[in-house]
């Protein structure tokens, strides 16, 4: 780094080059030891066995707890993206409207569950559910509630962070003042400028719930995870495999959130059509 | 775009009080503007004149009072019911849609048919010089068309009643001076009762048919910009409206003596109830005159600075009592820095206030 660089200064070329090498190969060696793990065979070659296997027809019968756990984890995931827009969407947008005061408070409440290691939840939780089951019964999708704290601080982040550049105190009082009442100002103004943070919260959603293991293990549901871990006693090829799969979509899913939290219109050719007629 | 049947409402605010949190923000406002009338709620800061503004257009719930559009109690009625327009401060153009899209909100939301819709909102965007610009986002407009856009939506449902919350304060001088006279042109046209709160006194004087002037949760003085300005009715309109010079006086029997010169006393009560003795004379620059020094009667000065102003230059004085006054003057005259000059008052009646006010 040069002498005349300020301090707090973005790093130069060189430094970034260096940077992102050491962090790219820190997160590269594992998967590429992955990727070769799924291909290699007992004998110590390789073969192309363990990925043909997981595409067979008959994949669904062999693997079919890894299936299970599957539908159950993108199950739990669409109930904890719901809950996570029932609850805590409607809060943060009445906390931000009429009680600014609280903003701090929300806050931190929300940033309390990733405080708390995983265990110390599910041991709190073991008693909770006992409750839960009775009143709900112990499907694998109760498993959404525990989830949807979980979440709160990922999906509280990418909320606020939108909220934080949309003034939608002013948009609310203009679309009122505009004859709108509040159900329209939610639909029409509110929901429209808060898309790319509700997108980028239930995509963070979905990929902790898809990783989430300690819990679902602990409280003995059958789930992506703990399905994999199954596997992997008796296919560890196969396990490897399904777990590429998984950072594969959740590599996807933050891709699209990239591409949603960039500053891009979807809808540019229409002004020119538009100023077109008007003139 | 033409005037409709609606437009032009009386409004009539009567003893409005509203509390914040154990702050009385207005302390019993009473308004009265007439249909088609053009009023500016000027003052300083925090003095309530937006909170004004957000009680008439029902962004904020009042906790006494009354306040009538065509004589009918709207108190209790929702904002979104109360027919009105308005414009923001801060640019409040709805991100995610275009400015035709903008503009046809309200009419979207009175489920106007959309062929009237688009017509309206295309003749809306004419009236403000915009329709070029219609399918632009919120984010390609400069700051002055965001402006004109978000007046285009407060008039294209013809509101009875169009508030203005300092829609200019944000834009650049030249940028403020035409879309100050482009409003008045628009309002004028249209008839439609405005209400504009601006802290600029400028701007008020400039468009304003009357201006209300606010202090302290309260309207201070209304009357013409004229009137204001020549016969301001407290010491605080008196400084608040254009530049005064504050000089050691005494009053006595109603009338001013300054500098040997005994003076009238503007403003009602006489004397503004002031005890006779010492006093702060309220004097405008361009009640000062310039004249030859030794001239009889007059006030000896030495220059201390002096500004070109373009039509004319303001020059500081320090009198021999140390009290500084400015003066304006023709650019023609250049007096400069420690230059002994000479002052005479001219007029017949000034502002008075305490010492300590």
């Amino acid at each position: 780094m040069s002498a005349d660089r300020p301090i707090g200064a973005a790093p130069g070329p060189v430094a970034r080059t260096v940077i992102l090498s050491v962090v790219g190969i820190l997160f590269a060696i594992p998967i590429l030891a992955m990727v070769a793990f799924s291909f290699r065979n007992l004998a110590g070659g390789y073969t192309v066995a363990h990925w043909a296997s997981v595409f067979s027809s008959a994949a669904t019968v062999t693997y079919g707890v890894v299936f299970t756990g599957l539908g159950n984890s993108l199950l739990l995931a669409m109930v904890t993206v719901l809950i996570m827009l029932v609850i805590l969407l409607p809060t943060m947008i009445l906390v931000q409207l009429q009680f600014p005061r609280l903003r701090r408070v929300l806050e931190f409440v929300c940033i309390i569950p990733i405080t708390v290691p995983a265990i110390v939840v599910v041991v709190g939780l073991a008693p909770v559910y006992s409750v839960v089951a009775r009143l709900a019964g112990s499907s694998v999708w109760t498993l959404a509630f525990a989830y949807g704290v979980t979440v709160l601080p990922y999906a509280y982040r990418a909320i606020q962070s939108n909220l934080s550049v949309v003034d939608i105190v002013t948009l609310s009082e203009a679309a009122r003042s505009l004859g709108a009442g509040w159900s329209s100002v939610l639909v029409r103004v509110i929901l429209p400028n808060l898309r790319r943070g509700i997108l980028a919260a239930a995509f963070i959603t979905v990929a902790v719930v898809l990783g989430e293991f300690t819990i679902a293990s602990l409280l003995n549901r059958v789930t992506l995870q703990t399905a994999l871990v199954q596997v992997s006693k008796s296919d560890p090829f196969v396990s490897v495999i399904f777990s590429l799969l998984a950072l594969a979509f959740a590599f996807v899913l933050l891709l699209l959130i990239g591409r949603l939290a960039s500053d891009r219109r979807t809808r540019r050719t229409r002004p020119a059509r538009l100023e077109k007629k008007a003139s | 775009m033409t005037p409709s049947p609606n437009i032009g409402a009386t409004v009539e605010l009567i003893d409005v009080v509203k509390d914040y949190a154990g702050h009385r923000a207005l302390t019993g406002v009473s308004l009265s503007v007439r249909p088609g009338e053009f009023v500016a709620l000027l003052g300083p800061s925090g003095c309530g004149k937006t909170t004004v503004l957000r009680a008439l257009s029902g962004l904020e719930p009042v906790n006494g009072g009354s306040i009538l559009i065509d004589g009918i109690d709207v108190v209790d009625v929702p904002v979104n019911r109360r027919d009105i327009g308005m414009v923001f401060q801060s640019y409040s153009l709805f991100p995610h849609l275009t400015s035709i899209e903008n503009v046809e909100f309200g009419l979207r939301m009175r489920k106007v048919p959309i062929a009237d819709r688009r017509a309206r909102a295309v003749a809306a965007l004419e009236l403000v010089g915009l329709s070029s610009l219609a399918g632009r986002y919120a984010h390609q407009l400069s700051g002055g068309q965001q402006q004109r856009v978000a007046l285009a939506r407060a008039l294209v449902t013809r509101p009875r009643v169009l508030l203005l919350d300092e829609p200019l304060s944000a834009l650049d001088a030249k940028v403020r001076v035409q879309l100050r006279d482009e409003i008045r042109r628009i309002q004028t046209n249209l008839g439609i009762t405005t209400l504009f709160v601006t802290h600029d006194q400028e701007e008020a004087l400039a468009v304003a048919d009357r201006v209300a002037v606010m202090r302290d949760g309260n309207i201070e003085q209304i009357g013409t910009p004229e009137e204001l300005y020549t016969t301001p009715a407290t010491p605080f309109v008196a400084a608040f409206i254009g530049l005064s010079n504050r000089m050691p006086a005494t009053l006595s029997g109603g009338r001013v003596t300054l500098y040997g010169e005994t003076l009238s006393v503007l403003g009602s009560p006489p004397a503004n109830g002031l005890a006779s003795g010492p006093v702060l004379a309220l004097v405008r620059p361009e009640d000062l005159l310039l004249v030859g020094n030794g001239t009889a009667g007059s006030i000896p000065a030495v220059v201390v600075a002096t500004s070109f102003l373009g039509s004319l230059r303001r020059t500081q004085l320090r009198l021999t009592d140390s009290t500084l006054v400015s003066v304006q003057h023709d650019v023609s005259e250049h007096p400069q820095p420690g230059d002994r000059v000479a002052l005479r008052l001219r007029g017949n009646a000034v502002s008075v206030s305490a010492l300590d006010d």
